[in-house]
């Protein structure tokens, strides 16, 4: 079970990652939990300084960019 | 990406050939616009009609075909500039240097406004200087390359130019003002209880890596403002034609001084984007008000808003987030009344 969050203070560009993470854990069928993390101090546990940010399992994979559902299947598939 | 020295050889073909195609295009857009208002549709040379509708077939494409140029270059110097880089580069400067430095690199450093927060709270927990990393948030809005070519393409490449001048002055100034004024202690406490991270280390993307990032910000930006670039266009074309001129000199002209602290008053709390601003500045300026105050009115709209100052109160105690608003807004006033008075 992988756990996915997505951090950003509630821009456009984090509700566009949100969904593409969301389209990419259904096409690749796995198992995963993606939530949203919205609060300043949390986001700013994870080190990141530009939001929107892709964490898998507490790591933070990207940061202030839009990835698309494929590219985050990619970061998924392994 | 794994490419080899014959990929390499296709992109730039393909990035030449499209300059070599853009520079013939933009080169007869004049003639066709000529050739179109009064062969093709035989509008009689110095009406009304004739003058607007040569200003709409010239201007639409040719400020729409130099935004796509600019974009396309800034996308890819941007892709030199992660704000992880400039924050590496700006730690440890001293107040003076670095707040032009960081003005700088507030041009050429891509970020979204949403992440001005945690791009503070990372400036200043890695040890950039207050005054340098609030040098760096007023002029990454402000300066704005979307805003620079839509001048340069209506009003010519002198306003552009003061445009430019004024917002790295507006920013530099600000940064040096707040570091001199020692308000750290105004910084929310919780802030250097921050932990400074290391943010991804992402792999240095290649040259066609650059070249994929350049045409993507052209998707979005180009995608995103195109339609204020034809309404800008379509107001400045009715303009040209119709409206009587000095509409607005008795209330926002030179002769009015107490217009640029309204003007800026006006627009401070106000939030649009760059592009979203410049129908209404094209407008303002072709009815007769004053550059200055104009250019005023527009600074303080993108520079500062009443979402912003929202955000950044998390972070900052009342007192400094009141300098930061105040020292901008007198610094854009600044602006508004010198180029009224040279101008």
């Amino acid at each position: 079970m992988k756990k996915i969050q997505i951090l950003g203070i509630g821009c456009s560009k984090c509700k566009t990652l949100m969904a593409n993470a969301e389209a990419a854990v259904k096409s690749l069928g796995i198992a995963a939990t993606v939530e949203k993390v919205e609060t300043i101090q949390d986001i700013m546990k994870f080190g990141v300084m530009t939001t929107p940010a892709l964490v898998v399992d507490g790591q933070v994979k990207s940061a202030g960019k839009v990835l698309s559902a494929e590219e985050i299947g990619r970061l998924l598939g392994n | 990406m794994n490419l080899n020295s014959l990929d390499w050889r296709k992109y730039l073909l393909g990035v030449g050939a499209g300059l070599v195609i853009w520079w013939l295009i933009y080169r007869s857009l004049a003639p066709v616009a000529v050739w179109f208002t009064y062969s093709l549709l035989g509008l009689k040379s110095g009406s009304h009609l004739a003058a607007a509708v040569e200003f709409l077939v010239f201007e639409s494409p040719k400020v729409l075909m130099l935004l796509t140029l600019v974009v396309f270059v800034v996308g890819i110097i941007r892709s030199f500039f992660t704000p992880d880089r400039t924050r590496r580069f700006l730690a440890g400067k001293r107040e003076s240097g670095g707040a032009v430095l960081a003005a700088l690199l507030g041009i050429v450093t891509p970020f979204c406004s949403c992440s001005a927060v945690p791009l503070f709270i990372g400036f200043v927990t890695a040890g950039v200087p207050l005054g340098v990393t609030f040098s760096f948030l007023v002029s990454s809005p402000m300066v704005n390359e979307v805003a620079l070519v839509l001048l340069f393409g209506l009003f010519g490449w002198k306003v552009a130019a003061i445009y430019l001048g004024a917002g790295l002055t507006t920013a530099i100034v600000t940064g040096w003002v707040i570091g001199r004024l020692r308000l750290e202690k105004y910084v929310e406490d919780w802030v250097y209880e921050t932990k400074a991270g290391d943010t991804v280390s992402e792999a240095e993307p290649d040259g066609p890596a650059r070249i994929h990032l350049g045409l993507d910000a052209v998707q979005d930006i180009v995608g995103r403002v195109w339609i204020y670039v034809l309404i800008g266009i379509g107001v400045g074309a009715g303009i040209h034609g119709y409206v009587p001129e000095n509409f607005m000199a008795s209330i926002m002209g030179k002769g009015v001084w107490w217009s640029v602290p309204v003007a800026v008053l006006l627009g401070v709390p106000m939030y649009s984007n760059a592009a979203g601003i410049i129908p209404v500045v094209q407008a303002l300026l072709g009815k007769g008000a004053a550059l200055g105050t104009v250019l005023a009115f527009m600074m303080a709209v993108i520079a500062l808003s009443l979402p912003e100052a929202i955000i950044l109160r998390k972070v900052l105690k009342p007192r400094l987030l009141a300098v930061f608003f105040g020292v901008v807004s007198l610094g854009i006033m600044a602006v508004g009344f010198l180029f009224n008075a040279i101008m």
